[in-house]
């Protein structure tokens, strides 16, 4: 049995080692947050932190994490130092109302906290260049870069 | 007639490990319905197939249109809650299930408030007066005196005397028909409908608690995978097996074949297990060459042997065309579109022999069940399709090939299976939006007036028999039903104008030996008006007029009017003659169109940018407005026009189909491009509200104006009118040149 650690637990897995990431989150752990999308690295449903870098977790297999952390949808709130809470990307996608079907949000969440934690202030360009590797088929671009604009002034209110 | 699905199977359903009743309805059911025990669909003339009232005055809808991310579990109780005179967070919904919920159709064409609001008003309307009656006895006092409150009814004057309507009702039946006659709210007295309420479901699909298909497990299952050549070939032609080696995956722990006829499908207990054995299964297909090519198909579109129809004739248009002081031809050539779903389809199946559970993300679910039938050997009643969301499908899931597969893969296995598409079974067996060829001639007067219109549509027959089916049953394609695509329709094609010699016709394409095609959000609209749209910009431009100004001039519809107004204005237009001549290799144009689907009214305005020596189109800011009469939730439409005037950003730049004689070759992201963030236009969403008209569908109609818009706006900035879409760099490039 390896051992990961996801979410700020250490997780047993029977997977094989090169099992992709993914199929362990999703399958034998049960969480929601990543999911399947293309398998190819190429939208972003599946997307988690790595040591607090947004990695592909269709295309990782679960040896290349041993002894790193994990960080899901799920977990994000506590990475962010506010458990039970939202994340304030969550919050402000919900204020800005920015899902449709709502597939792609664990990537655009996920990617956006990435963002945040190392961008505090990001201009649009910043944050349309950083998002742009995940994909929304519903066309909800416009919403995301308002929630993440939203999210950032949220965040340095609080630290002020 | 009962099935073998009683409760105990129901126990059975899974969500993401943890145990969750079908339908989450618990005990609360009035048990003389039996919900989920009698193959439905269950009365829709009895207000307890729509409704039924809780003791804790909480309400649940039971709707047969489906969420898809178009907010239609928030809207249709929005439209109860208003009659019921209950707050939003009072009324829960039930989505589509056969044994459960009324047959509304299938979720398409955006009907879910325009078809799906008269029925939910009426049912509500009817028991709120009921609930008014049983009141009225409760409390000693006149209807009239009555009010009600969150679902308190009060005594006008008499703080002392009150009841809910959970006391009143809770978790017993109303008995009672929907007459259709009980009084609904004057629009004017609206509290609920026409408000921006938020989304019931948002909250769970940004914390990732949100219970997709994907996430549903069955007891027992296993996890199954279809093997398909990558790519399909020509509709008609499917997909033949010349051999399989089954001991190519034998060092795959519990990995099966699967194989009815030349449906071939693999299962493991693990899913990882799955997907290796369905790409290490060695099977050998006849590859013999079954379509035109990418290159050929427009022309074999046009010689092929079609059928005509004159779809509309009025006045004479060769007659208008003699007289005419300006007149334009144009030709237009339009590709297939792929869905593209971003979640691959996935249904989970437990076929018995006695009976069939298929869980799946159907738009049509009793429309399923009927086609699961002959393919199970299952009577109809035995099959119970329950619909869990999914990612948008934006069509695509009014077939379902997944729940087919997922279907017969569990009846070989005998075993509950949960079946997933990978991303090229998604991009490469897709019922595509149709390719279209389009010829249309305008002709005007000297004063500016539209007085002849001609178009002629090619496209070919929609697919009507699903890819699993196909192959499992081996049904000669000689004996498969025809379905007719949508046909070329005033909507799009001149309907927008006040035109006295108008004639449309149809040409009837034969629809084996192309590819799979069928609905995609607004079918065939964008090409309609890519084509025609253009045409009557062109003739604008040749009078000297400003296409706005001109398009006025020519429109007698207040409703088309509205929304060519309320594109404009929020776009700022300033009158002027298109395409004046700019110097430089980064050119800037705009443009306006109209347009719509089978419904409601659409106009949009587009700014764009265009660099010259590179090709690369840039929609900057994309304006669009709908008119869909009585707009129940203005922030779900909002939402839509956004996600509209996007994706049709997308479908206008970047988005074709590729194939050869072989097969379809654009089988993932890559091959099959669409927008990203960085290319992502500005979008400013118009609603023309119209409370005291019927409701119509908002969540298609203003992608053919858009299209037209981006369109005509690269004529404003080039010059140059684009005869195909998209608008990639390369066809950019190559038009600019030869212009």
């Amino acid at each position: 049995m390896a051992k990961i650690k996801v979410d700020g637990r250490v997780r047993e897995t029977s997977a094989a080692p090169d099992t992709p990431l993914l199929y362990v989150l999703a399958g034998e752990l049960g969480l929601k947050g990543p999911r399947f999308g293309c398998g190819l690295a190429q939208c972003g449903s599946c997307s988690v932190l790595v040591d607090g870098v947004e990695t592909r977790s269709c295309v990782t297999p679960v040896s290349a994490v041993a002894g790193k952390a994990i960080t899901t949808l799920e977990g994000l709130p506590a990475w962010h130092g506010t458990p039970g809470k939202l994340h304030p990307v969550q919050q402000a996608m919900i204020v800005e109302q920015a899902p449709q079907c709502g597939y792609c949000y664990n990537g655009m969440v996920i990617k956006a906290a990435e963002l945040l934690a190392k961008t505090p202030h990001p201009t649009e360009a910043e944050i349309r260049t950083h998002m742009n590797g995940h994909l929304c088929r519903c066309g909800t671009y416009p919403r995301i870069v308002k929630a993440i604009q939203r999210a950032a002034k949220a965040m340095s209110e609080k630290a002020a | 007639m009962s099935t073998s699905l009683g409760p105990d199977r129901r126990g059975l359903l899974k969500a993401g490990g943890a145990l969750i009743v079908g339908f989450s309805l618990g005990g609360a059911a009035p048990a003389p319905m039996r919900r989920g025990e009698i193959a439905g669909p269950p009365d829709a003339k009895q207000v307890d197939t729509w409704l039924a009232i809780g003791a804790d005055n909480i309400a649940t809808l039971y709707i047969g249109f489906v969420e898809l991310g178009q907010g239609t579990t928030t809207a249709l109780p929005q439209v109860a809650a208003e009659e019921l005179d209950l707050d939003l967070d009072q009324v829960r919904t039930v989505q589509a299930d056969t044994n459960v919920t009324p047959n509304q159709g299938g979720t398409y064409s955006s009907a879910s408030i325009a078809r799906g609001s008269p029925q939910v008003r009426a049912a509500a309307a009817e028991a709120r007066r009921a609930l008014l009656q049983m009141a009225s006895q409760h409390l000693g006092a006149p209807v009239e005196q009555l009010q009600v409150s969150r679902g308190n009814v009060l005594v006008k004057g008499d703080r002392h005397k009150r009841v809910t309507y959970g006391q009143l009702v809770g978790g017993k039946l109303f008995n009672l028909q929907v007459s259709g006659k009980a009084p609904v709210k004057p629009p004017s007295s609206y509290r609920t409908v026409g408000l921006p309420l938020p989304r019931k479901d948002v909250p769970a699909k940004v914390k990732g608690e949100y219970g997709y298909i994907q996430h549903q497990r069955l007891e027992g299952m296993l996890h199954a995978r279809v093997v398909r050549p990558r790519g399909q070939r020509a509709y008609g032609a499917g997909a033949k097996v010349l051999s399989v080696d089954e001991s190519s995956i034998s060092a795959i722990p519990g990995a099966r074949v699967l194989q009815r006829g030349d449906f071939i499908a693999v299962a493991a207990p693990l899913e990882w297990d799955a997907i290796r054995a369905a790409r290490q299964l060695k099977v050998v297909w006849d590859s013999a060459p079954t379509l035109p090519g990418a290159q050929r198909l427009y022309e074999q579109m046009r010689a092929d042997k079609t059928t005509d129809t004159v779809v509309t004739n009025r006045g004479d248009v060769a007659q208008a065309f003699a007289g005419a002081a300006q007149t334009v031809a144009f030709s237009a050539r339009c590709p297939y579109q792929a869905h593209a779903p971003f979640a691959p389809n996935c249904a989970l199946a437990d076929v018995r022999p006695d009976g069939a559970l298929v869980i799946c993300t159907s738009q049509d679910i009793y429309n399923l069940r009927h086609e699961l039938s002959p393919i199970l050997g299952l009577p109809d009643a035995k099959i119970r399709v329950q619909f869990v969301d999914a990612s948008g499908t934006y069509g695509h899931s009014c077939y379902d090939d997944v729940g087919q597969a997922a279907a017969i893969a569990s009846q070989l296995a005998g075993r509950p299976v949960r079946l997933q598409f990978m991303r090229w079974d998604e991009h490469g067996w897709d019922t595509y939006g149709p390719a279209h060829v389009g010829d249309v001639k305008v002709a005007a007067s000297a004063d500016g007036k539209i007085i002849g219109y001609q178009y002629d549509g090619w496209q070919h027959n929609w697919s009507q028999v699903e890819v699993a089916q196909q192959l499992a049953m081996g049904t000669a394609a000689t004996e498969w039903p025809t379905f007719p695509s949508q046909q070329v329709a005033t909507g799009t094609c001149g309907g927008q104008y006040a035109i006295a010699n108008l004639k449309l016709v149809n040409h009837h394409v034969p629809g084996q030996g192309y590819l799979r095609g069928a609905w995609l959000r607004s079918p065939l609209d964008l090409s309609f008006a890519f084509t025609s749209e253009q045409a009557v910009d062109q003739l604008a431009y040749q009078l000297g007029l400003d296409p706005y100004e001109f398009r006025r001039r020519n429109i007698a519809d207040e409703r088309w009017l509205g929304v060519l107004d309320g594109a404009a204005k929020a776009a700022g237009w300033t009158p002027r003659r298109a395409f004046q001549g700019q110097g430089g290799d980064v050119v800037s144009g705009r443009g306006i169109g109209l347009g719509t689907h089978l419904q409601s009214w659409g106009g949009a305005v587009a700014e764009i940018e265009v660099t010259k020596s590179t090709g690369k189109v840039r929609v900057k800011h994309l304006y669009g407005a709908i008119d869909a009469g009585l707009v129940v939730n203005p922030g779900n439409v909002e939402a839509q026009i956004t996600g509209q005037l996007v994706q049709t950003t997308s479908r206008m730049l970047l988005e074709e189909v590729k194939f050869d004689e072989h097969g379809v070759t654009s089988l993932d992201w890559n091959g099959y491009p669409i927008l990203r963030f960085e290319d992502c236009p500005d979008v400013t969403p118009v609603i023309v509200q119209r409370v005291n008209e019927p409701s119509q569908g908002a969540g298609e109609e203003v992608m053919a104006a858009a299209a037209a818009a981006i369109a005509n706006a690269f004529f404003d900035a080039t010059g140059v009118r684009m005869s195909e879409f998209p608008l990639t760099p390369e066809r950019v490039r190559a038009a600019l040149k030869t212009a």
